[in-house]
């Protein structure tokens, strides 16, 4: 009986689910199979071959990947800080890295783009320094930069998660074993925390392979990402099928990067499974 | 005497200043089994890590085989620890972690092979190479963090609570597996735990600790039979611990009774604490006795009966094999020998004894 109950308890997300997550997925396949005549097709899924969306494709790839590297690099070493400093310290630096976040996402690329513009507010301060003007607005690094600050707490957090779970003493024991610090990083620190890492990846890349609007803002309307090319069919062609075959593309490169996650992270995890 | 491997000298330590280690010296000997026992908070762990290099002393200086070690590094010290939880890699297998301390000193594979084969066997885990450690049982887990640690040839293994997860049974199992290893191995060993049994069992040399001080030094029997003041009494095993008076060289005072004993030097009329274990006191009639009581409780322990005596309006704790029925009038008596007389502490921060052998 009481399995029954809690059962019942979760009806509503049941049904959320189904209405917003089935429904619509149900759709896109639908839209994505037929043409707009209603005939059964796979020249939507085909369309990704058309160079023009080979380009986008490519492109968001190496955008989102170059954005993932950066902030790895940079959010390992602050994991580490903040995971050696005493629990008020790291929560006031960890509120700080995050309280940008409680601000609207439009807002903050926004302010992005208010502070690259040729006569925004970075160049108004170098043109009063005498110094070169940066003429990063509208260009690939702007739009990396716009990933980078949104999606970089998205790789912290995870790493700094599993820093803190990090026995103290398996540290202790490398050193204790001969490790000097840097062999002690790569030997045990980083194969330890790897879990974190690969989550952390996962949660910057996959947003960043399917933006829109930082590329948008940031990158002007040249530069067109796989997520611009979906946009577009939805908002101004009006080709809902086309638009619907290329997201379920970009759905194919996801699921493919969450296996290849798993993956590492089950080698990571050592013979957890074995 | 062999000579002293580890000396620390003027050790003290404080953390957000709370001091935990005051002015500590103490000398470990090559091939000696020492522990470290006390309370915990009582800086024994401190101590080990100090050793260890896991920590530095705000001052004082650590000597290993006369060299100031102080401010080495962990991985240039040599010799090795067994942590608590084992602290296995777990991202490795067993065979891994043993092999980790040897590959980084650049040993040949089939030197590795070799020691990873002798250490399995010597800690009876052959054919374990390719588990992962998840998949061992806590007490395994131990056994290859010794494993671990002992085929980089340490000259000092330093064990901090090793068995202290382990249920009872394999504690138990643990402790006479490390004896045996002490002995084959031939080197030194640096125990920290804060069960007595445990202490009493393996050591050559016990240092009893209590809030940063060292309260006594001495092998097991020392510290059993003689302990040197009120803590060391009270932390190891049972004891009547009694407030008496010095009257005069082999004779004290309590319960309004005179007792004779073979301790000399204390002085004439002085107060001073007496200890007597439980197993030394004797029952017997009640005329036969220095003086007498009533037996008011009898528990069958085994081996023994522990039994509590109300006599001169103390509560004695008596273990005899013979039972003596709650409600009989019994006698006590005590052999002189049995009596042992400590100095009473002038305070608190004084229950310090300072031991240099």
């Amino acid at each position: 009986m009481k399995n029954r109950q809690s059962r019942l308890l979760a009806l509503p997300f049941a049904f959320w689910s189904a209405l917003f997550i089935l429904v619509p997925l149900v759709m896109i396949f639908y839209y994505g199979l037929t043409t707009k005549t209603g005939q059964f097709t796979l020249d939507n899924f085909t369309a990704i071959t058309q160079p023009e969306h080979i380009k986008a494709l490519g492109l968001a790839i190496l955008l989102s990947a170059v954005s993932t590297v950066i902030c790895l690099v940079l959010a390992y070493p602050l994991a580490m800080i903040l995971s050696k400093l005493g629990a008020n310290q790291s929560a006031l630096i960890v509120l700080i890295f995050i309280l940008p976040m409680w601000m609207n996402f439009l807002l903050r690329t926004l302010a992005w783009q208010t502070l690259l513009e040729k006569t925004g507010v970075i160049n108004s301060i170098l043109r009063f320094l005498h110094l070169p003007a940066l003429n990063i607005i509208n260009t690939p690094q702007a739009i990396i930069l716009g990933m980078v600050y949104n999606f970089l707490p998205f790789m912290v957090l995870p790493i700094y998660n599993a820093l803190m779970k990090l026995d103290k003493d398996v540290i202790h024991a490398a050193r204790d074993l001969g490790a000097n610090s840097v062999q002690t990083f790569m030997k045990v620190i980083f194969p330890l925390t790897l879990p974190g890492v690969i989550s952390g990846i996962t949660m910057v890349f996959i947003p960043a392979l399917t933006t829109f609007v930082i590329s948008n803002l940031l990158g002007g309307s040249k530069i067109l990402l796989i997520g611009n090319v979906i946009e577009q069919e939805f908002t101004q062609t009006n080709n809902w099928h086309l638009g619907s075959g290329l997201s379920l593309i970009l759905m194919l490169f996801i699921i493919l990067n969450m296996v290849l996650s798993a993956v590492f992270d089950r080698n990571g995890e050592g013979g957890m499974m074995g | 005497m062999s000579n002293k491997l580890i000396d620390l000298v003027n050790i003290t330590k404080s953390y957000d200043n709370l001091v935990v280690l005051d002015d500590l010296n103490l000398y470990i000997r090559e091939n000696e089994f020492l522990t470290l026992l006390g309370p915990s908070g009582c800086g024994k762990t401190t101590t080990l890590r100090l050793i260890g290099g896991f920590e530095q002393p705000d001052s004082g200086k650590i000597l290993f085989d006369g060299d100031d070690i102080t401010q080495l590094p962990p991985n240039q010290r040599q010799l090795n620890t067994v942590f608590q939880k084992y602290a296995l890699f777990t991202h490795m297998t067993i065979a891994e972690n043993i092999a980790f301390g040897l590959k980084l000193k650049g040993k040949s594979k089939s030197y590795i092979d070799d020691k990873i084969k002798y250490a399995l066997k010597l800690v009876n885990l052959n054919g374990y190479e390719n588990r992962m450690p998840d998949s061992l049982s806590g007490g395994q887990q131990q056994r290859i963090a010794i494993a671990r640690a002992i085929v980089n040839e340490p000259k000092i293994l330093l064990l901090d609570e090793p068995l202290g997860a382990l249920d009872l049974k394999l504690r138990q199992d643990m402790q006479y597996e490390l004896i045996r290893l002490k002995n084959e191995l031939g080197i030194t060993f640096v125990y920290v735990t804060h069960d007595q049994e445990e202490a009493l069992t393996m050591s050559d040399t016990i240092v009893v600790m209590n809030q940063g001080y060292i309260q006594q030094v001495g092998t097991p029997e020392d510290i059993y039979n003689e302990p040197q003041n009120a803590f060391v009494a009270d932390f190891i095993g049972d004891s009547n611990l009694i407030d008496a008076v010095m009257l005069e060289d082999r004779l004290v005072s309590f319960f309004d009774a005179k007792w004779p004993c073979v301790d000399e030097g204390f002085g004439n009329h002085v107060p001073v604490d007496v200890v007597i274990r439980p197993e030394d006191v004797v029952l017997c009639k009640p005329e036969e006795g220095i003086i007498s009581g009533q037996v008011t409780h009898v528990i069958f322990k085994g081996v023994h009966y522990e039994m509590e005596v109300m006599a001169g309006g103390f509560e004695w704790l008596v273990h005899s094999t013979v039972m003596h029925p709650v409600g009989e009038p019994v006698g006590i008596f005590v052999d002189p020998f049995n009596i042992q007389i400590m100095h009473k502490p002038e305070s608190e921060d004084e229950e310090v004894a300072y031991i240099e052998e």
